[in-house]
């Protein structure tokens, strides 16, 4: 594969992040110490209300979890990201984000005050403070998927979240069909375990890539992908 | 008062009678409803002729930002089928309303709504013309005339509707296990404003291809 890495960054444990990742581009996120989560939402750049749509994702592909192949689909029929490589194998789209409530209900009281940067994080509120800064608010917040964690779900529907799902150096390549605002954040998954507040790094790294080929594995993937991809395409021309 | 009596794991009818409601609707297929609940009102909803696939939307009445989430409602109860006992969540940590009876045993919330291009993707980008949940969505709440836009339409619940998740990760949609007359019945925790879509899909099994009426009812119960 032709990559450029244009830069590379570390997101702290907790930490928020976002970037308008421009079709032509993409993000490949890595996971330095293991048992990293990955929060993110995503958007049409150009219109935000054109967003990522989790049910849309997840019936036309028939999945309930993301690895390589599989595409994020926005509301409006297009693809906004393309998985296309993953070390990991699974990437939770239903588990949702923790709230200011949970993560103090599970890892105790933390203030800035005590604890300076390490205070307590939580998802919702991350993902409503990085979302501020684009303009967009309680509005947008929609199903959000986790990346690098998994949780299981059984014949009667029960949720089982997944430890050690991914280890130290694995890493998630996606690719921006659109220009896509990226909101992420590296709180802890609400369902993990863990009773200590112990949040992971994540490398971010931004290469320019080739344009998705006629032969392209997510377009070929499902037909219904190879739809997804000329509905995208077309929206461009 | 109680209002429910158990017959089986998860399925629990009901006590109120029809006639003592005090709103009744019937929902014909490819309409939306849009109508406000009160705090402690009991709300039903019928599945009158059986599979039919109910798309339905809350948000809390005082800020309609604050709305249905199906990943905050299937992670607090950790279980992705909706039924007795289940909190409706807000994004903003509100139990909007609990389900209390439900004669149907299983409901979805990972599904979501169809739209035009939606249906495009799944089935032939010809099918861009054929009527759709978020289109109806949409049309109800521009007549509400609130304010609300279609970053308001969000991950919905599929009353009625049976997507199953199997181990290995793969979401399945499976004949509907309702049947006529099946119903869910809700008390509303809080004023909230329901927001219906009842399903007109036309490619796939969710209605039996043959969408339906829906009936929609409110009691006021002394509690």
């Amino acid at each position: 594969m032709n990559e450029t890495v244009l830069w590379e960054e570390t997101i702290q444990p907790g930490a928020s992040w976002s970037h308008v990742l421009k079709r032509g581009t993409a993000l490949r996120l890595t996971d330095l110490e293991g048992g990293c989560n990955v929060a993110g939402i995503f958007y049409n750049f150009e219109c935000p209300t054109e967003r990522y749509n989790m049910p849309d994702t997840l019936k036309a592909q028939h999945i309930a979890r993301l690895t390589k192949g599989f595409v994020l689909y926005s509301d409006m029929g297009r693809v906004l990201l393309s998985v296309t490589a993953d070390s990991v194998g699974w990437h939770d789209p239903i588990g949702g984000t923790s709230n200011r409530k949970l993560v103090e209900a599970k890892y105790g009281p933390s203030t800035y005050q005590q604890d300076r940067n390490d205070y307590h994080k939580n998802g919702r509120d991350s993902f409503l403070v990085e979302l501020g800064k684009w303009g967009l608010g309680p509005r947008d917040l929609v199903a959000n998927v986790n990346l690098f964690s998994r949780v299981d779900v059984a014949d009667d529907g029960g949720l089982s979240f997944v430890p050690g799902n991914s280890k130290a150096g694995d890493s998630v390549d996606l690719r921006a069909e659109m220009n896509v605002l990226v909101i992420l954040n590296t709180c802890q998954h609400p369902l993990d375990p863990d009773p200590k507040y112990h949040p992971r790094p994540a490398q971010v790294s931004i290469r320019r890539v080739a344009a998705p080929t006629a032969d392209d594995p997510c377009r070929l993937s499902r037909p219904e992908n190879g739809r997804g991809f000329t509905l995208t395409e077309r929206y461009f021309l | 008062m109680s209002a429910t009596i158990t017959t089986g794991k998860n399925l629990v009818e009901s006590t109120l009678q029809s006639e003592a409601a005090i709103y009744r609707y019937v929902i014909n297929a490819g309409d939306p409803w849009i109508y406000e609940i009160k705090k402690g009102q009991y709300f039903r909803i019928v599945d009158l002729y059986g599979n039919q696939a109910v798309d339905t939307l809350f948000y809390n009445a005082r800020d309609y930002s604050d709305r249905y989430s199906a990943q905050d409602t299937i992670q607090q109860q950790r279980n992705i089928y909706l039924t007795t006992g289940t909190r409706l969540m807000s994004t903003g940590g509100t139990v909007l309303l609990t389900i209390v009876a439900d004669t149907c045993g299983r409901h979805d919330t990972l599904g979501g709504a169809c739209a035009n291009e939606s249906n495009m993707v799944r089935y032939a980008i010809e099918k861009r013309h054929m009527h759709a949940c978020r289109s109806s969505f949409l049309k109800a709440v521009i007549d509400w005339d609130h304010g609300m836009s279609k970053r308001d339409i969000t991950s919905n619940i599929n009353f009625f509707m049976n997507v199953p998740v199997t181990p290995e990760g793969k979401l399945t949609f499976e004949d509907g296990i309702s049947e006529p007359g099946k119903y869910v019945e809700m008390r509303a925790e809080t004023d909230v404003l329901a927001l219906i879509s009842n399903c007109p899909q036309l490619n796939n099994p969710c209605n039996a291809y043959d969408p339906t009426p829906a009936e929609v009812l409110i009691w006021d119960v002394q509690t």
